[in-house]
């Protein structure tokens, strides 16, 4: 098995909801918690396992918002694992998950060198990095109805862009949506193998704009008297 | 790079220290230079190692959880900080036995402590390479991933070894022309390849903001990274530090770390007194720990690209190419003067 996530980047709005999710079920999971350092301070701060960051992509006027959602992307040569001295980093081979034994870590923040994403953050409070799990106290997890074995951040989605599953099964969702949707990976120089793939967004006709409202005489003075009016 | 203190001097003392003693086992056991007395070769041994150790010592100053530091000899098989700590703890028992039979039988020692010697000298090398090693396998440091990274962590332990050197044998009267000169030429070729290292990195190129967010075929631009404080992300791998900053740095490295030592040398091979070798040894020293500084200073780590960076060599502050997405302020209906509040004329209602 290879576990991973496919992302939406042409649904994803940035709402953040997966980030908090996540936040809210990892807090008291097998790696919690996820320390908050000053919550209610002026610059709060903390661990988070998931991130999303907002980008333009184009120059104006051919330019859109697309959020990324970014988390631990599995790596199938990942370097985290293979950089750390202590053994705690370790990938399973059964999943493919990429864990850390928080029992063996000496914090020497060396695996969050070696990761180009920057899925794993060092906790100050406990000295012991941390990073997505995938929710694998979850996922497995047979006291749950099925359709909630899935990460948290997947299941909290509300504009369903996000998709969990075995990527090695060529018929699972994930599989398909990354060939039908032509799935990509984030640096695929760097010889990573991320096994966690996002979808582009979908082209389509762009929607109409210029016919709103025609630049006519009778506008044109309704727009100056407003203008007038308003000061 | 955020730059760690106590990596900084971890890897400056303790790297003096194996330099120093690669030059004590090749003076001694090679028999190069002039015949060392029974406390020059203890005085040596016993600075190196306690630099080595010393630095050993403050290399875990910058671990969050200590209790586990001991962990660290467990993956030899993959990672080169484990490497680096199982070679420079192997290092110990061969200098042991090289020091012991050095205090018991005086210079004149037996093949067996001469025999562990030369291997303690080898399993410093190593020891520098494997260091070098933790940074240059990194492929998400560009300024990094390169086979100088090594060579510039054994050429510069070597260096400020050799300057070491010289200064401890002027205590024991026993500094020749030769010790100026190999500190010379030691500094030389220290200084010749750091300077192709900074030629180097001054043009690597490697991912771009565009590969990082999979938009190949357009201009990319952060527009929010989502948190209103700084992460352990910005925190790590955010280290911006100003352009002059970094030259006026570089020149120092370049002063205090070679041209002064060198000129310090120089000075004595045309009749000066050979203490004023201290001077190339702290004056090197520090130069080297500017050096370090630098080397975390400069490296910029892939993930800053998620946070607006362009490229792997720009700093965060550095705009996109391609046209701006608002349009330029002198526009009275500018829509980012709108935003900010700054309406036309000033009037404030």
């Amino acid at each position: 098995m290879r576990l991973g996530l496919v992302i939406d980047m042409d649904t994803c709005v940035g709402c953040h909801a997966c980030a908090v999710a996540c936040k809210q079920w990892n807090t008291s999971g097998t790696t919690g918690a996820l320390t908050d350092y000053r919550p209610y301070g002026e610059d709060p701060s903390g661990v988070w396992f998931n991130r999303v960051r907002h980008y333009e992509v184009g120059d104006y006027p051919n330019n859109k918002t697309v959020n990324i959602p970014m988390s631990c992307m599995h790596c199938q040569h990942a370097d985290c694992v293979n950089v750390c001295p202590t053994g705690a980093s370790y990938k399973r081979p059964e999943d493919g998950i990429v864990l850390v034994d928080q029992d063996k870590c000496m914090g020497c923040n060396y695996c969050a060198w070696a990761c180009p994403y920057g899925a794993r953050e060092l906790d100050r409070e406990d000295g012991v990095m941390k990073k997505c799990t995938l929710c694998v106290d979850r996922i497995y997890d047979e006291q749950l109805p099925p359709e909630e074995r899935q990460p948290a951040c997947v299941i909290t989605c509300p504009a369903h862009a996000r998709f969990f599953g075995d990527f090695d099964d060529d018929n699972s969702e994930v599989s398909r949506l990354v060939r039908e949707r032509g799935g990509v990976k984030q640096m695929p120089e760097l010889g990573y193998k991320p096994v966690n793939t996002y979808l582009p967004p979908r082209i389509t006709r762009p929607i109409p704009i210029d016919d709103v409202r025609a630049n006519r005489v009778v506008s044109s003075v309704k727009d100056w008297v407003n203008k007038m009016v308003a000061r | 790079m955020h730059p760690a203190f106590s990596v900084i001097l971890f890897t400056v003392i303790s790297g003096a220290g194996y330099g120093l003693f690669i030059l004590l086992a090749a003076f001694h056991l090679a028999g190069i230079g002039p015949a060392m007395s029974h406390g020059e070769l203890l005085a040596h041994g016993a600075a190196s190692l306690g630099m080595i150790t010393l630095g050993l010592m403050l290399s875990t100053g910058h671990l969050a959880n200590k209790k586990n530091a001991w962990r660290s000899f467990m993956r030899f098989k993959t990672s080169w900080l484990s490497r680096e700590a199982v070679f420079a703890v192997l290092f110990y028992p061969f200098a042991g036995i090289y020091g012991l039979g050095v205090l018991l039988q005086g210079a004149a020692i037996g093949p067996l402590p001469a025999l562990a010697g030369v291997i303690a000298a080898v399993l410093a090398v190593i020891t520098l390479f494997s260091t070098g090693m933790i940074y240059g396998c990194l492929k998400t440091i560009r300024q990094w991933n390169t086979a100088l990274t090594p060579a510039n962590y054994i050429m510069l332990g070597i260096a400020t070894g050799t300057t070491l050197f010289a200064a401890i044998a002027t205590v024991f009267g026993n500094a020749t022309t030769l010790h100026a000169g190999v500190a010379m030429v030691a500094l030389v070729a220290a200084a010749v390849l750091k300077g192709i290292y900074y030629f180097w990195i001054s043009r690597v190129n490697g991912p771009t903001i565009n590969t990082a967010t999979t938009f190949n075929r357009a201009t990319v631009r952060l527009l929010d990274t989502g948190h209103t404080a700084g992460t352990f992300l910005t925190d790590e791998f955010g280290y911006d530090p100003r352009k002059d900053t970094i030259d006026n740095v570089k020149m120092g490295v370049f002063l205090l770390g070679f041209v002064a030592p060198v000129l310090v040398f120089a000075s004595i091979l045309s009749g000066a007194p050979a203490g004023i070798a201290w001077l190339a040894a702290v004056s090197s020293l520090i130069g080297i720990g500017m050096e370090r500084w630098l080397f975390f200073a400069e490296a910029k780590h892939v993930v800053r690209l998620y946070h607006g960076a362009q490229t792997c060599t720009n700093s965060l502050a550095e705009p996109a190419r391609g046209r701006a997405a608002v349009a330029p302020a002198t526009d009275p209906t500018d829509a980012r003067r709108w935003e900010l509040g700054d309406t036309p004329g000033g009037s404030g209602s």
